[in-house]
């Protein structure tokens, strides 16, 4: 850095700056050119012309702040409007998906939907709900979270903490092999051995195992990322003080690290959630409301969904709420979402950043 | 403070490793508690053992069967006929389909979220920082069938006018030579991955590039660095191997996606030479799609494709451990 | 200190409000039981429906193209045996017929007969007996096409054959032409899209071509797609979706989905004129089929290059699969009521209104001794 720093330095301390709206004028006038140029090629696409802009926008700043600040700050500025470019590329389709879900879905979406089942409405008519679906998939998703989630931070927890030798290994080794298992694998092997094999019938445990063993690579990957991340200082200041190992990993290394896991079990919630194979093969599925996660069929909201989507044929009662199931699942996974963040911020230490 | 002698590549870690090693190796103490942990978290670990040992040899039995009466070569055959008699079946078009579309995937992917990451943690302003974050989490949960009704929907026409522009202008390279067919191919698949691996690449780097030393961003600020001095000095190569591992998480969820790929793409047994034209396959969206119908042994064939998806996913985790292993110094803990 | 406990606190109630919030949505919902009777048919099906001891839960799986025809034989015999609920999951016949030789299921829907092996599989599961085929469903496949300003299309096997293997690539081809000389065709390239997962409707239409354009189709058939070219999309849902979108694009699929922008082509079998993919001429042609099964076994065989007047010759029949002897104690009750409803005079009647085609009288009528042979 000190050649950096050492190198062509302005002979006054504040050199040449950019006036504070030039990004905007550079925007304006980049979104400008590519409208411009899209018009008098003809081109209708809306991706186009967005490149197009964005493209020139990156230029244009890299070459005005170049001729005016110099090349650090230049390359700077490069820097700042290329994360700007990243990040509103990434938004525009996120939010036109959003966007979609929400006009479609919001057509059958209302209080009855919500509170009833699908009952004996057959799929071509209108009417009905996903009440059932809610449940299902609450609970699978449920059982799930309750088994995986210790587990699996208690993996993380004896690879990071403790983990040496041959077990670390094959453990590592084995939940990067489960981060590749293609979830309708997952779903057939507890088909083979639970309900084939072991003879236990269709239930929403059954689902809920398969979700487990989706879920369990997936926590222990990013829960075992963000103890890394905990400096060793915490831990020794703790060890130090007398306080026994297990003492300095609850009241210490994880408390530290408990907005990341929070995020990785969130992340893995929402993997789980939108599952549809597995579930498929092994729910059953029903129409009717069935709260017992233990016995008999029980349907799930990604698999109606699907289902629905499928005996549609594009348009119809049945592709309205699809839409709509879809709207309130990512609802769902908003709201509980919202819930853990509020936890993990309210339990996170402050470290005055 | 002498900086110019760490300056080099990286922040220095906040401690060796070695010295909490020697700490622990003197202590040689172990209280009642201390058991009692060890012993839960090695039980996890080894309770996860049992599982994948279990899934492994479930697995292979049954590619077993089916590998043994495949009568073509299982790695080089162009066909999925498992209920031929003799069956033939083979995976090179689901090897180069999934190859291709996770390739196209990460190359768009990996940059944009590691350039959202940073706007989130040092860009953005604050107050809009926290609710961006929350939203790139929000969109993780969109489930893949949503994702795939999207991208059959709304994403492929709009991409009519890509494909043309790429086909005008790059037609003459081969593979971005386009005929013409509904935008679902292997191109379309990798965009639309991409967008879906977007959020947990986003996630994990940003919590990653969060923890990054404030101290060592200070001093650099202090010495004059730009913005972007800091991050590419300080902040990148502590994140290096969060980013590596958010990536392999994105890369994991972009080889094994299924009901999105079934949706988008129009699948066949045949490699085009043009990613832009309708065909190909990849292995999840192969198993979902033929497994419906699938009798015992072409479930058992899908099964082996299945068993190949994993090893596949295996030489990438392993490459990136690999990755992860030689910077292991600028991680924290002692692992 | 105090902070965090008040913060431990409040997570606490946060807690408390989840679960209470739960178990408020658990008691709160309810079954729907239906719109009621729009139709007068309603009221009439229910008189006769036996319920006898039937209750329980009964699982099904198998076919989708049947799936719509389950919904509303299901709904009515709910309907009327309230003890009873029936679980049909529309999975595809393949897993329905491998559950069915699992044991998973108490009877299974499938758009082919059972082959000789899964015959024999089934020995396992019905002890004592085997897995029949009853059919109990038809339905005419429909050639959708999308093409702007172009009604009433009417095609042949040959062209079909064709189509749909590449070599006719122009909607203006001469061949297309001589079939309607008086249709506006447009010059536009032909987007032929086929079913990407197996089906048993790519089954059915590939068998018909076959049976009626045997020099233009070379290939053996099946449940997968086996000519090159072409583009394919997931399920009938996602072949309508993209005929739906794509000018010029033709595809095969159940009639119900068939709407909105999809129009069906006529078939021009050799009859005084062409034939039209309605639920009557789907009738006309099972018919004509004969009985191929032995002894309970009921499947069928339909003459698929039939030139027989208002006979539509891409046909399909979907059965319902059970064991004859030794079906499942606690289930064998409702399974039996279940298919004696379906089998029955009003069973079969609703099916029109669903877009299928009840199977004619003289088979049904050996369904209904078998059904009520079941043990």
């Amino acid at each position: 850095m000190s050649q950096t720093v050492n190198d062509r330095r302005p002979s006054s301390l504040q050199g040449a700056t950019l006036p504070k709206w030039s990004p905007y004028a550079i925007a304006a006038g980049s979104i400008a050119l590519g409208l411009g140029i899209s018009a008098a090629a003809g081109l209708d696409s809306k991706i186009q012309w967005g490149l197009m802009a964005a493209v020139f926008f990156v230029a244009a700043s890299y070459g005005i702040a170049a001729k005016v600040e110099g090349k650090r700050q230049a390359k700077d500025r490069v820097a700042t409007s290329l994360v700007w470019v990243a990040f509103l590329l990434a938004v525009i389709p996120l939010v036109s998906l959003i966007w979609e879900t929400v006009k479609r879905g919001v057509k059958v979406l209302d209080v009855y939907f919500l509170t009833h089942s699908m009952g004996l409405v057959t799929d071509t008519e209108p009417g009905g709900g996903i009440y059932h679906a809610i449940l299902g998939t609450l609970e699978q998703v449920g059982i799930a979270t309750v088994i995986s989630v210790p587990i699996g931070i208690l993996t993380a927890i004896y690879l990071v903490e403790y983990g040496r030798g041959r077990l670390a290994q094959a453990v590592t080794f084995f939940v990067d092999v489960m981060t590749g298992i293609p979830s309708i694998v997952a779903g057939l092997f507890v088909l083979s051995f639970w309900i084939i094999i072991l003879d236990m019938g269709y239930s929403g445990f059954a689902g809920a195992m398969a979700l487990t063993i989706l879920m369990l690579p997936v926590i222990v990957r990013s829960t075992e990322e963000m103890l890394k991340l905990v400096p060793n200082e915490l831990r020794e200041a703790s060890l130090a003080l007398g306080v026994p190992k297990w003492r300095t990993i609850t009241k210490v290394v994880l408390p530290t690290s408990i907005g990341g896991i929070t995020t990785g079990v969130m992340l893995a919630i929402a993997r789980i959630t939108g599952e549809t194979a597995p579930v498929l093969l092994l729910v059953w599925g029903s129409t009717f409301i069935n709260t017992d996660p233990f016995d008999g069929p029980q349907a799930s909201l990604p698999m109606y969904i699907y289902q629905q989507y499928a005996n549609s044929g594009g348009s119809g009662a049945a592709y309205d709420r699809a839409w709509a199931a879809a709207l309130t699942l990512i609802a769902f996974v908003m709201i509980l979402n919202l819930a853990a963040r509020g936890i993990a911020r309210w339990k996170a230490p402050k470290t005055g950043r | 403070m002498d900086i110019s002698t760490k300056k080099s590549d990286a922040p220095p870690p906040v401690s060796p490793p070695s010295e909490t090693e020697q700490k622990r190796a003197a202590r040689g103490v172990t209280r009642p508690g201390d058991r009692v942990f060890l012993g839960l978290s090695r039980g996890s670990g080894i309770f996860l053992l049992v599982i994948m040992a279990a899934i492994a040899a479930f697995l292979t039995y049954r590619s077993v069967i089916a590998i043994s009466k495949d009568e073509s070569n299982f790695l080089t055959t162009f066909e999925w006929n498992p209920t031929a008699v003799p069956p033939s079946f083979g995976i090179a078009v689901l090897v180069y389909g999934t190859v291709i579309s996770s390739i196209i995937a990460m190359v768009i992917a990996v940059p944009i979220a590691v350039g959202i990451a940073l706007f989130i943690t040092h860009y953005a302003p604050r107050r809009l920082g926290g609710p961006l974050s929350y939203v790139i989490d929000l969109l993780a949960a969109v489930p893949s069938i949503v994702y795939g009704l999207w991208g059959a929907l709304v994403l492929a026409p709009q991409l009519i006018g890509l494909f043309g522009w790429l086909d005008d202008y790059f037609g003459w390279t081969g593979i971005l030579d386009w005929q013409g067919g509904a935008p679902r191919s292997l191109f379309t698949v990798g965009i639309l991955l991409a967008i879906m691996i977007l959020p947990i690449i986003t996630s994990v780097s940003r919590e990653v590039f969060r923890q990054a030393p404030q101290m060592h961003q200070e001093a650099a600020l202090a010495l004059g660095a730009t913005r972007w001095e800091v991050i590419r000095m300080s902040v990148l190569p502590f994140g290096r191997s969060g980013v590596i591992s958010a990536s392999m998480l994105g890369l994991g969820r972009a080889l094994g996606e299924t009901m999105a790929v079934a949706t988008v793409l129009s699948p066949s047994f045949e490699i085009n030479a043009s990613l832009l034209d309708p065909g190909g396959g990849t292995f999840a969206q192969n198993i979902a799609s033929k497994f419906s119908e699938a009798s015992e042994m072409g479930r058992d064939a899908l099964i082996a494709s299945g068993l190949v998806l994993f090893v596949i996913t295996l030489l990438v985790n392993g490459g990136a451990r690999m990755i992860i292993a030689r910077r292991a110094e600028y991680s924290g803990a002692n692992a | 200190m105090k902070l965090q406990r008040k913060n431990r606190l409040r997570a606490l109630s946060l807690g408390a409000v989840a679960v209470s919030g739960a178990l408020a949505l658990t008691a709160c919902g309810s079954d729907d039981t239906g719109t009621g009777s729009s139709d007068g048919s309603t009221t009439a099906a229910n008189s006769s429906i036996k319920c006898d001891d039937a209750k329980g839960q009964l699982l099904a799986n198998g076919s989708s193209a049947q799936k719509n025809a389950i919904d509303a034989w299901v709904k009515q015999f709910v309907t009327a045996c309230k003890d009873v609920q029936i679980n049909y999951k529309s999975e595809g016949s393949g897993a329905g017929v491998t559950a069915f030789t699992q044991g998973q299921v108490a009877f299974a829907g499938s758009d082919s007969a059972l082959k000789p092996e899964e015959v024999t599989a089934s020995k396992e599961v019905c002890k004592g007996g085997q897995g029949i085929d009853l059919p109990m469903v038809g339905g005419p496949i429909a050639v959708g096409y999308n093409v702007p300003g172009v009604e009433g299309l009417v095609l042949d096997a040959e062209t079909l054959a064709k189509i749909f293997d590449s070599k006719i690539s122009n909607w203006n081809d001469a061949a297309i032409a001589k079939l309607n000389p008086d249709a506006k065709l447009p010059d536009l390239k032909i987007q032929a899209f086929h079913r990407s997962d197996e089906s048993g409707t790519t089954d059915n239409f590939t068998k018909y071509l076959i049976a009626a354009a045997p020099d233009q189709w070379k290939y053996e058939g099946g449940k997968a797609w086996q000519a090159k070219g072409g583009q394919s999309a997931s399920g009938s849902s996602g072949v309508a979706q993209q005929v739906k979108q794509t000018s010029g694009a033709i595809s095969y699929m159940e009639l119900s989905y068939a709407k909105d922008g999809i129009a069906s082509a006529k078939l021009d079998t050799g009859a005084s004129a062409p034939v039209e993919a309605t639920v009557e001429n789907a009738t006309t042609a099972i018919a004509d089929a004969k009985i191929v099964g032995t002894g309970s076994d009921l499947a069928l065989e339909l003459n698929r290059a039939t030139k027989a007047d208002g006979a539509y010759p891409i046909t399909l029949v979907t059965y319902e699969i059970v064991c004859d002897k030794g079906n499942k104690a606690d289930t064998l009750a409702a399974t039996k009521a279940f298919l004696t409803y379906i089998a029955s005079e009003d069973g079969q009647k609703i099916l029109a209104e669903n877009d299928y085609a009840p199977i004619p009288e003289e088979i049904i009528a050996k369904v209904r001794t078998t059904v009520a042979s079941l043990s």
